[in-house]
């Protein structure tokens, strides 16, 4: 008794050594445990970007010499109709998925999360789409849409028969769609997490208090995923500035212009038209959007201070 | 795990030139230059015929040899450009001819050719693989002109005996077509470029080819020349007659959609090019043995400037050979152009695989093919072609291009009129 009385106290302050050295150790890591990441991270992130940046003073055409022409690619990009109406797009596309896919990932991650029966099962199906790949997805849709040889000719519905990606007026809505039966699975997922992570305590108490189904909904369940929320927005916003694959493939920004989105009207003026200064600055102007957005979502829900929502973690 | 400060040093130094391995890897994938065998990078389009042409060829020159790698259309496009630009190109450089190859001769990339090495190619083909009077392409694949396909029941089923001969015909045929319930024509139009091919030949039928080469060669306003306008306007009245299929807009050409309405026989004509017969026979073979396919020239516009027997369409691929490839390759390569390239059994290879080369004294040859009749059809329209114009979309300055099918589908759309298309392709003139 004596004997282990003596040596829990000594292994005791032995064990606060040991901790003590281990927080040191990690409150100074040295640079080599960031060194990997950094390394990728400057040469495949910095370094083009600043690159992107001074070739956006230039004109390029990705063969000829380079030449500096100040800020004429600027003014061109600010001044020319496409730049704004691909923003205007880009901002439609951005607002409408988050509308059409927040609510229904929401609904779904927190059905998946249930305990009812051949749940798993729902599950799988529901996350198929995010198993293919968006050019895949693009294809497929192309092919089930064609007015002629698709969807309403094989179902014998005429309603299915439209010019989906034909006509300019409904091809934006068609878009929204393919891209949240892509993107859906995913948020789902996240919310899916979230939902599994709120303690049952909270459920069995307000029961207890009488509260129903709908009530549970929105004064335990919503509340409680505010931070996976603020993290699904997030990516869906940030993310929408980059929706270029299935685009590209379904309607290559047509009819017209109806679809081209800022990230497709950069890849055409760099790749297609070879005016790589002129798509330094679209890509230019998608960064910094990307980081205002990112930066002021965080900052506006106060995520950066990463407060936990869960009782008693 | 505790390391010196020596260790340490030596451990950083480890992992940035691991990095910095990885980052070098990733831009040496091109085909290295100055050294070593000649290389050529060619499509997928002709693999059969080219890849057996290139093993025959370092069979018996293994002193001259060239290796070739083939790539898919659209990968290939961006590639070469990115090796062209860093100087990583292969010896042998597979163009289009036309804006492309022009924005190559003018960065110095590639080498001037021995103007013999098209003696016996067709003069109009030829002349796109020329660069201000200097040959620096030469043909290596089939000529694609673009022409009318129909399908013969639909046409006889609405009264009509033989495909329009002049416009009016074309647009009193819509009227007669859509009046027996069957689209008269079918067009990729979610693709864009099968548009364009509706404004080439429209241009060219009023203009004659002339307008076009004001356009090629940048002459300010060639875009707003009357005949241009006037094509687009008749462009606009056909779309508003009901010309195409509804819906045309959601058709796809990459996957055959558009060929697939007029075999199908929910449209009855196309305007396509030579590529989409071999299409056509693969997916509907029936209807070809049959005899129910027809093809003819584009009609002919009433006071139009144009000879009624120029074509426009894909001239041919050509090669280049790159001017930084080291002598030893530029010698291979000229050597395989010279008798490698487009001699007898690649030729044979190209006719078997369903296409003619704009290669004179053919006639036997092709009589004796499969698909004869489709063939000497090509042939003898791409041989006595007062004028071949290049598919717009490569003959102009690559930067234009984009900027060209996005107005025109405005114009299909109904978005921009004529004039607004001309002011907006002025602009894009530098």
């Amino acid at each position: 008794m004596s004997l282990s009385q003596t040596t829990v106290p000594a292994a005791r302050t032995a064990g606060t050594g040991n901790h003590r050295t281990i927080k040191a150790s990690r409150a100074h890591p040295g640079l080599r445990y960031a060194l990997p990441a950094l390394v990728m991270f400057v040469s495949f992130a910095v370094i083009p970007l600043v690159a992107v940046a001074v070739l956006s003073f230039t004109n390029w055409d990705g063969i000829s010499d380079i030449g500096f022409t100040g800020l004429d690619n600027w003014t061109q990009a600010l001044t020319q109709p496409q730049t704004w109406q691909s923003l205007g797009l880009t901002l439609q596309v951005m607002v409408l998925s988050w509308v059409v896919q927040t609510p229904i990932s929401l609904l779904l991650g927190v059905f998946t999360a249930g305990k009812q029966k051949y749940r798993a099962v729902y599950g799988v199906l529901f996350f198929v789409p995010l198993l293919i790949s968006a050019a895949a997805i693009a294809i497929a849709y192309k092919a089930l849409l064609d007015p002629n040889f698709g969807l309403g000719q094989s179902t014998g519905l005429p309603f299915l028969s439209q010019d989906w990606l034909g006509n300019p007026d409904i091809v934006i809505y068609v878009l929204v769609f393919i891209i949240a039966w892509q993107f859906v699975p995913f948020h789902a997922l996240l919310y899916q997490g979230g939902v599994r992570q709120i303690p049952d305590s909270l459920y069995e108490a307000a029961i207890i208090d009488g509260a129903g189904r709908m009530a549970q909904f929105f004064s335990i369940t919503l509340p409680q995923l505010r931070n996976t929320m603020i993290t699904s927005s997030t990516l869906m916003l940030v993310g929408s500035l980059t929706y270029f694959d299935i685009v590209f493939v379904l309607t290559q920004g047509g009819p017209g212009t109806s679809t081209r989105l800022l990230p497709l009207d950069m890849y055409l003026t760099g790749f297609s038209s070879y005016n790589m200064g002129l798509a330094s600055v679209l890509a230019v102007l998608l960064v910094v959007l990307g980081l205002t957005l990112s930066l002021g979502l965080t900052k506006l829900s106060g995520f950066s201070k990463m407060s936990s929502d869960l009782e008693g973690a | 795990m505790k390391l010196t400060r020596k260790s340490r040093t030596a451990f950083s130094v480890a992992l940035i030139s691991a990095a910095a391995l990885l980052l070098s890897a990733c831009g040496s994938n091109g085909p290295g230059t100055g050294s070593g065998q000649a290389s050529a990078w060619a499509l997928t389009g002709q693999q059969e015929t080219i890849e057996a042409s290139f093993d025959s060829w370092n069979k018996e020159n293994a002193d001259e040899k060239v290796g070739v790698e083939f790539f898919e259309n659209d990968a290939f496009k961006s590639k070469i450009r990115t090796a062209i630009g860093s100087g990583n190109s292969p010896t042998m450089v597979w163009t289009w001819g036309g804006g492309v190859l022009k924005s190559y001769v003018d960065a110095k990339r590639l080498v001037p050719l021995d103007a013999s090495l098209t003696k016996n190619i067709f003069p109009a083909i030829a002349a796109n693989g020329e660069v201000d009077g200097k040959l620096y392409a030469v043909p290596n694949n089939t000529v694609q002109p673009v022409l009318l396909y129909f399908n013969k029941d639909v046409l006889k089923s609405a009264g009509i005996d033989s495909p329009p001969a002049t416009w009016d015909e074309l647009l009193s045929d819509v009227t007669t077509l859509r009046a027996a319930g069957v689209a008269p024509f079918s067009i990729g139009g979610s693709s864009k470029w099968p548009q364009l091919m509706w404004l080439e030949y429209l241009t060219d039928r009023i203009g004659g080819p002339e307008v076009f080469d004001a356009i090629q060669n940048g002459e300010p306003d060639a875009w707003s020349n009357p005949a241009v306008i006037e094509a687009l306007t008749k462009i606009q009245e056909l779309v508003d007659a009901g010309g195409f299929i509804d819906g045309y807009q959601s058709v796809a050409t990459d996957n055959s959609a558009d060929t697939a309405l007029v075999y199908t026989g929910k449209a009855a004509m196309i305007l396509q090019g030579a590529w989409a017969y071999a299409d056509i026979k693969t997916a509907a073979p029936d209807f070809v043995t049959s005899g129910s396919l027809g093809w003819a020239p584009f009609p002919t516009i009433k006071g139009g400037k144009g000879n009624p027997t120029a074509v426009v369409g894909n001239a041919s691929n050509y090669w280049s050979i790159s001017a930084d490839s080291s002598k030893a390759q530029q010698k291979a390569a000229a050597a395989y152009l010279a008798d490698g390239n487009l001699n007898d059994s690649y030729i044979d290879g190209l006719l078997k695989g369903g296409g003619v080369p704009p290669v004179s004294g053919l006639e036997d040859k092709i009589a004796k093919s499969d698909n004869a009749d489709f063939l000497s059809e090509i042939y003898e329209m791409s041989e006595n072609a007062s004028s071949f114009t290049l598919s717009w979309d490569q003959a102009i300055d690559p930067g234009q291009a984009d900027a060209m099918l996005t107005n025109l589908d405005k114009v299909f759309l109904g978005q921009s009129t004529p004039q607004q298309f001309a002011d907006a392709m002025n602009a894009t003139i530098k």
